[in-house]
């Protein structure tokens, strides 16, 4: 039974990680994350069930809450980045490269 | 359930008084926050650091915080490491003659760059002052960061330790597009990895029913699961760790931050984020998962070569200062991870063993680190920073002093006898070679004599070069010059007089399980 969520979650997340490196807009790229974040509360959840305990139910509000945060200084970081370039596109972030 | 307030007094200091900071910048007129944000800062600092002496020789440790964070030596020797260098390159954040009276943070983070609200808040001369609030939740999280005893504590204070580092990164006054571009790319990739991070505590935790690195070492000894989703936890959390210790293949960002990041946070994250990730990848892979020492060691030790050649090699090309010392700080991981892949647990007559080597090692790139980036904020042009190493050339004839210091540095870099650097690198390899991977400390030398070669050449065009029109020493002050002498009689003395720091590094090697 375990094993079913266990794929599933491992599904979302690579479907994260694929969406973090084809993607190029920031904001995509970050919801991405946000993906993977989900999928890792997924397996948490799934695994606390099958051990019978909370700690892993618990441990998915801590991530809910680290991933506000991360949304307010990811959301903060990638405004201005645009209010500069008119673009999120991490393509169009090349000056450090030169 | 208790709370050992007393022995987590140092993390709590420092984490109230960012709380403070915050608070100030509401309440405080806008006249006196510098300085108000400046003393808050040191003093907390260094109180922290006085309790954390007195807790020491109190003898206090053990679990604390009901079992979330551990006490133990090392821990005790890196919150130390931690406060020290956290207080030198802070200092530095407060110069502001270097800039004509404001500091090196943006007038106004949130205006467009070259836009009309960006000129109006540089004419009113408005400073940032809610960098050194930021400072100090980094520094908690990377307290934490290193002495957390369970998987979720550890992410926690990784996000605490990564979040504000994001937004320091993009608040550079000078080359805005450079440093907003630096701070989305650190962030994007920071996120990325720490994902990467968080489904290897979730695989742990199913392998091991628990999150505590001691229940999962016990689970690794004793399996009730297949081996599948141990393997795969313990990857995808290396990656979250490596990423931040700045291990090839994880190692991208490096550059691109340290780049374009203001000059003063780049000094703070290379040795602070450094150490707390060192720290903590010591703690994961010694306590946790020293069980399946075998499957890791040999992976890790690939990595760490491909660290090595990758720091030694791409830092030959380079052109701009900070970018080298960027590659330079890549390379720098690799021979701190040559102790760790090493696992050598000391003996009676070689007590010093892999955690305390890589300890030491920190200490001592640490000292060269924040002179070197201290020292980089000095040398300018007329458009900031001159960064260029082209537009080092002839330093040493214009400023001997300055060159003389940061010539030092790189001699500690390099590994030079009589300079701290060579004894790490001593420390470290013997802890490699001790413990079975000659190899890597034979590939390890050569790419450090390769890695030379970058070095010197810094000193060769500072000393042989022809002066550079434009390029001037700037006039700072003591928050500049402080932490430059600190480090360099640092790096001087433990060159010579590596004892008593070695003894204490000896002593901080052993985790607590």
């Amino acid at each position: 039974m375990i094993e079913q969520y266990l794929y599933l979650a491992a599904i979302l997340f690579t479907i994260g990680a694929i969406g973090v490196m084809v993607r190029r807009n920031a904001l995509v790229a970050f919801m991405s994350v946000e993906l993977m974040l989900n999928a890792a509360n997924l397996a948490l959840v799934a695994f606390a069930w099958h051990h019978g305990s909370f700690d892993g139910q618990v441990a998915t509000f801590f991530v809910m809450v680290v991933a506000a945060a991360e949304v307010v200084v990811g959301l903060a970081i990638i405004v201005s980045i645009y209010k500069t370039r008119r673009s999120t596109s991490v393509d169009n972030a090349n000056l450090l490269n030169q | 359930m208790t709370v050992e307030w007393r022995a987590i007094a140092p993390v709590l200091l420092v984490l109230i008084a960012a709380i403070l900071g915050i608070l100030a910048e509401a309440v405080v007129p806008r006249a006196q926050r510098f300085f108000a944000q400046v003393f808050l800062t040191v003093a907390s600092i260094v109180v922290a650091g006085v309790l954390l002496v007195t807790n020491w020789r109190a003898g206090l440790g053990g679990p604390v915080a009901m079992g979330s964070m551990m006490l133990d030596a090392p821990t005790y020797f890196m919150w130390g490491a931690l406060l020290v260098f956290g207080l030198i390159s802070i200092l530095v954040f407060a110069e502001r003659e270097l800039n004509g009276g404001v500091s090196a943070f943006a007038a106004s983070a949130a205006t467009v760059p070259g836009s009309r609200a960006e000129a109006e808040a540089s004419a009113a001369r408005l400073e940032h002052t809610e960098v050194f609030p930021l400072a100090l939740f980094a520094l908690g999280g990377m307290m934490v960061f290193p002495a957390s005893a369970d998987l979720i504590t550890m992410f926690v204070a990784l996000e605490v330790l990564s979040l504000p580092l994001y937004l320091m990164c993009g608040m550079a006054r000078r080359r805005r597009l450079l440093s907003q571009e630096a701070a989305l790319k650190y962030f994007l990739l920071g996120a990325f990895s720490s994902a990467f991070f968080l489904f290897g505590v979730a695989l742990l935790y199913g392998y091991a029913g628990s999150f505590d690195l001691s229940a999962i070492a016990t689970a690794v000894q004793n399996p009730t699961m297949g081996s599948g989703v141990l393997y795969a936890g313990m990857g995808l959390l290396a990656v979250g760790l490596l990423f931040k210790v700045g291990v090839v293949p994880f190692h991208n960002w490096t550059p691109d931050v340290y780049m374009g990041a203001p000059t003063p946070v780049t000094g703070f994250m290379a040795i602070c984020t450094k150490l707390a990730a060192v720290g903590a990848t010591l703690r994961v892979f010694y306590v946790a998962l020293s069980g399946e020492r075998w499957s890791w060691q040999p992976l890790l030790a690939v990595l760490v070569v491909a660290t090595m050649v990758v720091g030694a090699v791409w830092g030959l090309t380079q052109t701009d200062i900070k970018r080298t010392l960027a590659y330079s700080s890549i390379a720098h991981a690799g021979f701190i991870m040559t102790a760790v892949v090493g696992a050598y647990a000391g003996s009676p007559t070689s007590p010093l063993d892999s955690v305390g080597s890589a300890l030491f090692y920190l200490v001592v790139y640490g000292l060269a680190s924040v002179g070197a980036f201290a020292v980089i904020t000095m040398v300018r042009n007329a458009s900031g920073e001159a960064n260029a190493i082209a537009s080092w050339s002839g330093l040493g004839r214009t400023s001997p002093l300055l060159a003389g210091i940061f010539a030092l540095f790189m001699l500690s870099f390099t590994g030079i006898p009589l300079t701290a650097g060579f004894i790490g690198k001593w420390a470290v390899f013997a802890a490699a070679w001790r413990g079975g991977f000659e190899w890597l400390v034979i590939v390890a030398v050569l790419l450090s004599l390769v890695a030379a070669v970058f070095y010197l050449r810094i000193i060769v065009v500072m000393f042989f070069g022809e002066p550079v029109d434009g390029v001037v020493v700037g006039r700072a002050s003591a928050f500049t010059w402080l932490p430059i002498a600190v480090a360099a009689i640092g790096v001087a003395v433990l060159g010579v007089f590596p004892g008593p720091v070695l003894d204490l590094a000896t002593a901080a090697s052993t985790f607590l399980r």
